[in-house]
């Protein structure tokens, strides 16, 4: 399978094997006028497989979305066909208007214009309360 | 940014402590602070209803020398018509130094903060936080003991919806050797995530129990709770759990001779009128704290030194 090298933009790498889609979704790629490739199941010596998304323009990456989905992902920006950095992610502190809080008993439930903030309470296990009520929102990534 | 008071931690210890104290001086002297919140205001916003702690708030600025205004229901206010909190919140701050805020849904008063001007107090959110309740019962605990550290409270009813046991397990967890003894049904248990913070995370012995009776003899304070109807969906919940302990002056035969017996009330029939005459009982004492810690709070946030 042969996809072509990109010039401007951007390469999304070790993506967890199957989770390309949910990237593709939560980043609006499908908003963008530019080639994107999605590259499922690629071998890789690390985690045996892995997705790639190679977008082809340049654009500012929302590296805490990234980050809340998988913080194991690399972001390559490319310039003139050169990758010019890596960045590497953490997962973020804070999450605004990412995820959403379920407690029907939340502010934000009922009234949806607030914004959603989730703040890291527990790395290890990556679980992220809602700022307003607390309740904990499990990791589904 | 104002300073706020949306959760207990939002205070550290060592503020908490100055507030017992300031608190502490009111009571000895009182007429020193009759004038101190002379010309400020106070909004006392109430979306849901309230007897204790929305009239503590208002005696406490009043007792200041200052004045308040507000509402006690949402009917009563732009609420019914639509209004968002935000818009409420923006338009009360043009009017008042400093708000006290209860609302039925969680986190309201943090989204409050956001658009507030002013000094924003939360005065309950729901069955989240009740902090100002808190520090009634710290200050109660402190003038009942003496101290803040080394003894054992069983927190006793409703502990899943019951927001003041869960602010208070919060603040007693930054203080050194207490013991928790928690005593509910299995359906209205401590909430998970109140556990594993504030108790697991930080190494705080604790055990939990469906029975009263058993563990009495061991509790230096006693925090009953009400099983609370508003929080329930389902009624057959609530008429099934609602008489799961009261508190009797027979139940209490077995207690230590110092308890302390704290409710942040109001009581339906969980502990029974007779109770009242014990000199154990601490709740109508706690009642009169109430007014004492909302005064140096008022203080603080509004930054009044005396």
């Amino acid at each position: 399978m042969n996809i072509d090298s990109i010039q401007n933009g951007v390469v999304l790498d070790h993506i967890q094997a199957g989770k390309s889609m949910d990237i593709y979704r939560y980043l609006h790629l499908d908003q963008l006028d530019c080639s994107v490739a999605i590259i499922k199941n690629v071998k890789s010596g690390k985690m045996g497989k892995k997705d790639i998304i190679k977008i082809d323009s340049p654009m500012e990456v929302d590296l805490d979305v990234l980050g809340y989905i998988d913080p194991n992902i690399t972001v390559n920006i490319i310039r003139n066909g050169v990758r010019v950095e890596k960045k590497h992610l953490e997962l973020p502190k804070k999450l605004v208007n990412v995820i959403h809080c379920k407690n029907p008993r939340c502010i934000t439930v009922a009234e949806p214009q607030l914004d959603a903030i989730f703040l890291l309470s527990d790395p290890a296990t990556h679980t992220y309360r809602c700022a307003y009520c607390e309740t904990a929102k499990d990791k589904k990534f | 940014m104002p300073r706020n008071l949306i959760d207990i931690t939002d205070l550290s210890v060592e503020e908490i402590d100055q507030l017992i104290a300031t608190a502490e001086d009111i009571i000895a002297n009182p007429v020193k602070y009759q004038d101190a919140c002379a010309h400020k205001q106070l909004a006392t916003l109430f979306f849901e209803p309230s007897t204790r702690t929305r009239l503590s708030f208002e005696s406490a600025m009043l007792a200041l020398g200052g004045n308040t205004l507000g509402f006690s229901e949402a009917s009563s206010s732009s609420t019914a018509k639509g209004e968002t909190v935000g818009d409420t919140i923006h338009t009360v701050s043009c009017y008042a130094d400093i708000i006290a805020m209860r609302h039925p849904k969680e986190g309201a008063p943090f989204a409050a903060s956001q658009f507030s001007e002013v000094p924003i107090i939360n005065a309950g959110d729901g069955g989240h936080n009740h902090p100002t309740q808190t520090l009634t019962d710290l200050l109660t605990i402190h003038r009942e003991k003496g101290r803040l550290n080394n003894f054992t409270i069983g927190f006793c009813g409703d502990l899943k919806f019951g927001r003041t046991v869960h602010s208070l397990v919060n603040a007693l967890s930054r203080y050194d050797r207490i013991n928790f003894v928690l005593i509910s049904p299995t359906e209205l248990k401590l909430p998970r995530y109140v556990k594993e913070e504030a108790l697991k995370k930080k190494g705080i012995p604790y055990t939990q129990t469906t029975d009263l009776e058993s563990v009495i003899p061991q509790l230096d304070i006693l925090y009953m709770t009400r099983v609370q109807k508003e929080r329930f969906f389902n009624e057959e919940d609530y008429l099934r759990l609602k008489d799961s302990y009261i508190l009797t002056p027979e139940k209490l035969e077995n207690a230590k001779a110092d308890l302390s017996i704290l409710h942040p009330l109001p009581r339906v029939n969980e502990i029974t009128v007779a109770v009242d005459k014990d000199p154990r009982a601490a709740y109508w004492r706690q009642v009169k704290n109430g007014k004492y810690i909302r005064m140096a709070l008022i203080l603080k946030l509004l930054g009044i030194q005396v």
